[in-house]
């Protein structure tokens, strides 16, 4: 049982990773406005999976880390996720029983949010509007979610983690 | 385990505690942000966890590299072929300049000599590689992966083969951070090569280009014009290559005439880059002068300060503040 449970820590933990190793990964300058927010797909993910995994401390945790690699202003990605977990949280019972393509709906609104809040802080920061092709990444996170999400939990499932 | 806990958090009321809770650390990272913002910890902060951030940071770059490692590895022989038989001409080419120029090299050096001038025009140069990773901030950043330890410092002109890139910004250990000159926060002080006209050109909004706000209405711009850098300001040393006006238009005030221009180096595609070392030296008036006089310890203390500033000339001068108005234009980051 505690192997079990070591194992779903682990493979809990290593999810976040990826996510930010895949934030960090540069895609063509072509593709660059098309990818998505990984840390945020992630722990959207964890917040309706599992029960009292992920916090708003967690989250937070993890934005200043994110904050950390990427380098732009320190807590800017805490504040970003902590807003996110905090809406998942607030209605996680009715996020999962809602049929794939309205979860998919909830999922572009809450991401769309975070644009916005991104926004907020860059042009508080004194940055200049961005291009209208920043706005696209949203629409992508929202395409991946129902892969994302069928994806982890089959995985989920074959590694018989909680 | 799963029913019970469903049970306690209703499906429609939030509880107070998860608000309070959310209101802490939404108010922590505004105060993080805001004392970032203002003292710029966040640096010195990623400075001291460099050791776990930069392999992270070569981690992530390693589908790039395997990418491009891919692109040669699988790439058909005709197109390698074609490129080395490119790359052969251009060599040819360069080399005949060079060596045409060279003797012009040295003559200017000797009557640089004759004038007694300090400029040389020898480049001090290191050869930097690009890490492929997305550092966020709509792309106007690039890592290098030379840092602190092989002297790299704040402030460097970066350059590729075909004109300047941007500026060292920031510096870990074994790699650092340019800014481009393609970011909107950046100016870079340039003259237009054709009619020697001095201007300031600002990364554009739009990304991936220059603007030029400023240019006054009676100038002569025409698009296909080159920018050089003009050397004002100390940051950048005249006569790299900036970019090529691509159009030129009155402002919305009517004021000014607004120029967009494309940047001269290939900003998406360089692989390699060059390192300037040696700073230009800034132009304008020499720096102040120390007052000459007695040292401290023997001066009066009571009289001291009417005496030196009503007697001695040289301290009066030396209180004049040096103008520090070419050093504004610099692109120094904000």
């Amino acid at each position: 049982m505690s192997r079990q449970q070591r194992l779903s820590r682990w493979w809990f933990l290593g999810t976040l990773a990826l996510a930010l190793l895949l934030m960090l990964v540069p895609l063509p300058s072509v593709l660059e406005p098309f990818k998505p927010y990984w840390p945020a797909l992630i722990l959207l993910y964890w917040c309706l999976e599992s029960e009292d995994r992920v916090t708003l401390g967690m989250a937070f945790a993890l934005g200043l880390v994110a904050d950390l690699l990427n380098g732009v202003v320190l807590g800017e990605q805490a504040m970003r996720l902590c807003a996110l977990v905090f809406i998942a949280l607030r209605f996680r019972s009715r996020l999962r029983f809602f049929p794939m393509w309205q979860q998919t709906l909830a999922v572009l609104a809450l991401l769309l949010n975070d644009r916005i809040l991104l926004l907020v802080v860059r042009v508080l920061s004194g940055a200049s509007l961005p291009p209208s092709s920043w706005w696209i990444s949203p629409f992508v996170g929202a395409l991946l979610w129902p892969f994302l999400f069928l994806l982890l939990d089959d995985l989920r499932a074959r590694l018989r983690i909680q | 385990m799963a029913r019970a806990r469903d049970e306690s958090s209703p499906l429609f009321a939030g509880n107070a505690a998860g608000t309070l809770r959310l209101i802490f650390y939404l108010a922590l990272t505004m105060v993080l942000m805001v004392l970032d913002h203002r003292n710029s910890w966040l640096w010195r902060l990623r400075y001291t966890a460099s050791t776990v951030i930069e392999p992270i940071y070569r981690l992530a770059g390693l589908p790039a590299v395997g990418i491009r490692t891919a692109s040669v590895a699988f790439a058909d022989r005709e197109r390698l072929t074609d490129q080395n038989q490119r790359l052969r001409e251009d060599l040819l080419l360069a080399n005949a300049k060079l060596n045409r120029m060279s003797a012009v090299a040295v003559q200017n050096e000797r009557l640089k000599q004759l004038l007694d001038t300090q400029h040389s025009l020898e480049l001090n140069v290191q050869l930097a590689h690009v890490i492929g990773v997305d550092m966020g901030a709509y792309r106007y950043q690039i890592t290098l992966n030379v840092g602190a330890r092989d002297g790299v410092k704040p402030g460097q002109p970066v350059i590729d083969a075909h004109g300047v890139m941007g500026q060292i910004k920031e510096v870990l250990p074994t790699t650092s951070v340019v800014m481009l000159i393609t970011d909107p926060s950046h100016a870079i002080p340039v003259t237009i090569e054709r009619s020697g006209l001095r201007t300031v050109a600002y990364g554009s909004a739009d990304g991936g280009q220059l603007s030029l706000p400023n240019i006054p209405l009676a100038a002569d711009v025409r698009p296909g014009d080159h920018l050089l850098t003009s050397g004002l300001g100390g940051r950048f040393p005249p006569g790299f290559p900036v970019g090529e006006v691509r159009s030129v238009a009155p402002s919305a005030t009517g004021m000014f005439q607004m120029a967009q221009a494309d940047p001269a180096a290939d900003i998406d595609r360089s692989e390699d880059v060059l390192l300037l070392h040696d700073q230009a030296e800034p132009d304008g008036p020499p720096a102040p002068i120390t007052p000459m006089g007695p040292p401290a310890d023997l001066a009066p203390p009571a009289q001291a300060t009417p005496a030196t500033s009503a007697s001695s000339p040289s301290g009066a001068f030396a209180k004049q503040p040096a103008t520090p108005a070419p050093a504004d234009s610099s692109g120094a980051p904000p």
